[in-house]
């Protein structure tokens, strides 16, 4: 076992993890943190993208013991209670979902594309979501979703 | 995923401490590919050695026409250097095609390289550019590295801890990305070195990465597209799977190579 302790959405949280552990698992299971998605077996779909240490990682291809020390945000820290974050707010906006099983990882990624890419193109959009699958619709009212939140966030 | 133990190396001979410690050991550098391999069972390591807060490993150095890399380099680290860009344009715009946001924020140029992935990236520049990888024992050259698929010349307890590229005079990579995984189904890099014209097909091949003779030939007489016309990779070493047959992918490498050197000469 290893002992790891970080930050998450702010807090700060200590665990004590077995070698295989997925990050995922670890915020899921013991944390309790059920808005990160599993949706793959694969590592493929990034419905479970989460930050850690400022950038977009699929939290099931990190091991939980990686994350000693880091600082982790995941899509339950991204609102400031009642108001949500701009990019949440235009995913409701621009029914940038239909299901909503994608969505956590769409919005993180969402988020730290837009953090490099203030105004992005639909192309630098659609290359920036390319690690995160939705199965339900297609991706025309995501894509308007991000670009709603450029907006917003302007 | 089988039960491991996890340890975690704060420098380069700690790591190799503890892989001569356990042989039954692996490296884990971004993890992009050892962690979905070890979550579909397909390695049982008794431990997992985690490189990610070995100093040694990290730093880009750009210095004298050479582009040098630590083991632990992350592709957006690559993707995003100026100093890469201005060298060696051709190395960042690959870093960028590899994988996607996520992977490209975790994965790593010397887990890449070991890794020997037919259907990577990176063997096709270290190959095509003629690069040196720098282990903890020694250096070896690129076109004594690759061994086939998944294979390389990394012996036991051998860790790969820099990469060192020289800049060509020019070079481009063209790649056509598998849509679902991302990964070549036929990329090709070409580069103009000090030591003449060196392709480098990844994707395509049976034994992974492989150079073109024929194509290098045909671009040392004459660097233009309209030089490679009527020459093609013998489908006989291609790879075939699910995805694409042999013919399919030896045709595709030769369509890369030509949009390689259109990049290049415009």
């Amino acid at each position: 076992m290893t002992k790891i302790a970080f930050t998450i959405n702010g807090k700060p949280a200590a665990a004590d993890v077995e070698g295989r552990t997925l990050l995922v698992d670890l915020i899921r299971e013991e944390l309790r943190l059920t808005g990160t998605h599993v949706g793959c077996d694969t590592s493929q779909c990034g419905c479970c993208t989460i930050h850690m240490d400022g950038v977009a990682v699929k939290s099931c291809a990190v091991l939980a013991a990686q994350a000693d020390g880091a600082t982790i945000l995941t899509i339950e820290g991204l609102a400031s209670g009642d108001k949500l974050h701009p990019v949440q707010q235009a995913f409701t906006e621009c029914h940038g979902l239909q299901c909503g099983f994608c969505t956590p990882g769409m919005i993180m990624t969402a988020v730290a594309l837009l953090k490099d890419h203030p105004n992005p193109s639909e192309a630098e959009i659609t290359k920036g979501l390319e690690g995160n699958l939705c199965r339900c619709t297609g991706y025309v009212n995501i894509v308007k979703s991000v670009q709603r939140a450029a907006e917003l966030m302007r | 995923m089988y039960a491991f133990e996890y340890l975690r190396a704060n420098t380069l001979a700690e790591a190799v401490a503890m892989l001569a410690q356990h042989p039954e050991a692996k490296l884990l550098a971004g993890g992009q590919t050892f962690i979905p391999t070890l979550k579909a069972r397909l390695a049982q390591p008794s431990h997992v050695i985690d490189l990610a807060r070995v100093k040694e490993l990290v730093g880009i150095d750009v210095s004298g026409g050479v582009v040098s890399m630590g083991a632990m380099t992350r592709h957006i680290e690559v993707a995003a250097s100026a100093e890469v860009r201005k060298a060696i344009p051709a190395l960042s715009a690959l870093a960028f095609e590899i994988g996607d946001l996520q992977v490209r924020n975790r994965g790593t140029l010397g887990g890449s390289v070991a890794n020997n992935d037919p259907a990577a990236d990176y063997p096709a520049a270290v190959l095509a550019l003629n690069a040196v990888i720098v282990t903890n024992q020694r250096e070896i050259k690129a076109d004594d590295f690759f061994q086939g698929m998944f294979a390389t010349t990394l012996a036991e307890g051998e860790i790969v801890t820099r990469i060192r590229f020289p800049a060509p005079k020019r070079a481009a990579y063209s790649k056509f990305h598998h849509p679902a995984s991302g990964y070549a189904m036929a990329g090709a890099f070409v580069a103009e070195t000090a030591g003449g014209v060196r392709v480098a097909i990844t994707g395509a091949g049976a034994s992974g990465v492989f150079r073109w003779p024929a194509a290098e030939a045909a671009l040392t007489k004459n660097f233009a597209a309209s030089a490679l016309e009527g020459l093609s990779v013998a489908k006989d070493g291609c790879l075939a799977d699910l995805h694409a047959g042999a013919d399919y992918r030896a045709h595709l490498a030769g369509v890369m190579t030509r949009r390689a050197v259109t990049q290049i000469t415009g």
